[in-house]
């Protein structure tokens, strides 16, 4: 038994650099498995609806008629299974967060075609 | 005998990660009986296996709770996998051994860091909590996600790890331990610690068999108990496992416990590292399981022993999906090692269960 057994760490804490990174003055370090958000290359995407079936939480919609792909990015849990589903591997799991928002919005990508 | 009051304690209370009611009986500051309630963030997780299939579910079983949220996602696995017959490649079976041994550590580094910030040592929680960031950082290198990582998969697991990743997250786990020494000494040497932990709610062997502790609650009070010794996954490869117990049942126990098996989980991945075999991840898992059929798997989480329990019928969906969390064992452990202490020592008491409400109700 006795006291002050963390003495030499509190000391070197006190001397060292800080712990945390200085956020936001020094931006965060993603990895690059880091699970931000999804994108979804609308002109390799076929809509096949796949992503939309795989989904748990129900956050994308594939519109078929309107080329459409439309994720809600509150709804997204960042699961990946969308991603590892993709016959054409059109999605990608970006290892950037989005945005904070004040309000709920949805993302919608639509193929040039449909566009013009 | 003193006059007796009836004081409410939680459910929300400072102390509290989560919310657990006790009424405290007292004849003065001592504590006659407890009388514990939960119910308050009942979130209906069990029921939603209707409404996903397997697969997807997977992703749900993750989120019954923050903490274990690989080994919620391992155990729902290994049950779905044995419902169904499916044999996993070696290598699957040791990557999730991995995770799950470092979900343990950072479990464990949070528990004691939440137990310092309990009895006031604020400077030894902050550098608990640092050390623990440095798993954290191998979860979010390796799976891309620092408390849901989604990384198991029916049929084995989604990401692999380079084996020069590996020896990397020996690399960090090395560094972690020899600063952790000194944080040890910390928990198991320092006086002012000890007045706080030695012989405070004191559960005896006995009493710990009768109400089935499991975990470092029941192992602290002497029971060797321990599901990994079954040898479930890759814990079967595992030259010699041991469970960590201490004989004396009280607070400082349940704290010795936990920091002996940090370091006892940080050999099991050098070992694990060492011998890791080549080769695929994941079996491709096609079909749903019979109609009829059920099956039961259980795993040590870091909380102690989890209960998993799933029935199929014949298709995607289950009929029936059912988790025994391992706080919900350890509530009449704790109602009885509160018998008897002081009203001050109740937190801290309820804390070395290190107990998870969310996992308890889902």
């Amino acid at each position: 038994m006795g006291s002050f057994k963390l003495g030499r760490m509190t000391m070197r804490s006190l001397l060292g650099k800080p712990a945390t990174a200085m956020y936001p003055v020094v931006p965060p370090v993603y990895f690059e498995r880091t699970k931000g958000h999804v994108e979804n290359d609308i002109e390799t995407c076929i809509l096949c609806s796949i992503c939309e079936k795989k989904c748990p939480s129900q956050a994308i919609v594939v519109d078929k008629p309107a080329k459409s792909w439309t994720i809600d990015p509150f709804r997204c849990v960042q699961c990946n299974a969308c991603v590892i589903a993709c016959p054409k591997q059109c999605l990608t799991m970006v290892n950037t967060y989005t945005a904070p928002a004040t309000s709920k919005s949805t993302l919608t990508v639509t193929k040039a075609e449909a566009a013009s | 005998m003193g006059k007796r009051t009836i004081i409410p304690f939680g459910p929300q209370h400072p102390v509290l990660p989560e919310p657990v009611h006790l009424d405290l009986v007292l004849e003065d500051e001592i504590v006659v009986a407890a009388i514990p309630q939960i119910g308050f963030v009942h979130r209906g997780l069990e029921k939603l296996v209707e409404k996903r299939d397997y697969n997807q579910f997977m992703y749900v079983a993750e989120r019954i709770c923050g903490i274990c949220s690989f080994g919620h996602s391992l155990g729902y696995a290994q049950t779905i996998e044995a419902l169904m017959d499916v044999e996993i490649p070696k290598r699957a079976e040791y990557l999730r051994v991995i995770w799950h041994e470092l979900s343990r550590i950072h479990s464990h580094l949070l528990w004691l860091g939440l137990v310092a910030d309990g009895f006031g040592y604020e400077s030894l929680f902050m550098h608990t909590w640092r050390l623990r960031e440095r798993v954290l950082d191998i979860f979010e290198k390796t799976t891309g996600g620092r408390v849901i990582f989604s990384a198991c998969t029916v049929g084995g697991v989604v990401h692999d790890i380079e084996n020069s990743e590996l020896s990397g997250i020996v690399a960090v786990l090395d560094g972690l331990a020899s600063e952790y020494a000194e944080l040890s000494g910390a928990f198991l040497k320092d006086t002012s610690v000890n007045n706080r932990l030695v012989g405070v709610g004191v559960l005896t062997k006995e009493q710990a068999y009768d109400l089935s502790a499991v975990g470092p609650f029941g192992r602290a009070s002497g029971l060797p108990y321990d599901i990994r010794s079954i040898g479930y996954g890759g814990y079967a490869d595992l030259a010699n496992f041991v469970p960590v117990t201490s004989p004396a049942g009280d607070s400082y126990a349940r704290c010795e416990v936990r920091v002996k098996e940090v370091l006892a989980s940080i050999e099991i991945i050098k070992e694990l590292v060492a011998k890791i075999p080549a080769g695929e991840i994941a079996v491709a898992v096609k079909g749903a399981p019979a109609a009829g059929s059920q099956v039961v798997s259980r795993l040590e989480q870091p909380r102690g022993e989890a209960f998993y329990y799933a029935k199929g019928n014949g298709t995607k969906f289950l009929d029936r999906f059912r988790v025994r969390t391992p706080t919900s064992i350890n509530i009449p452990g704790m109602v009885t090692a509160l018998a008897g202490c002081q009203l001050a020592d109740v937190p801290m008491i309820v804390l070395t269960i290190d107990p998870c409400i969310s996992c308890t109700e889902r």
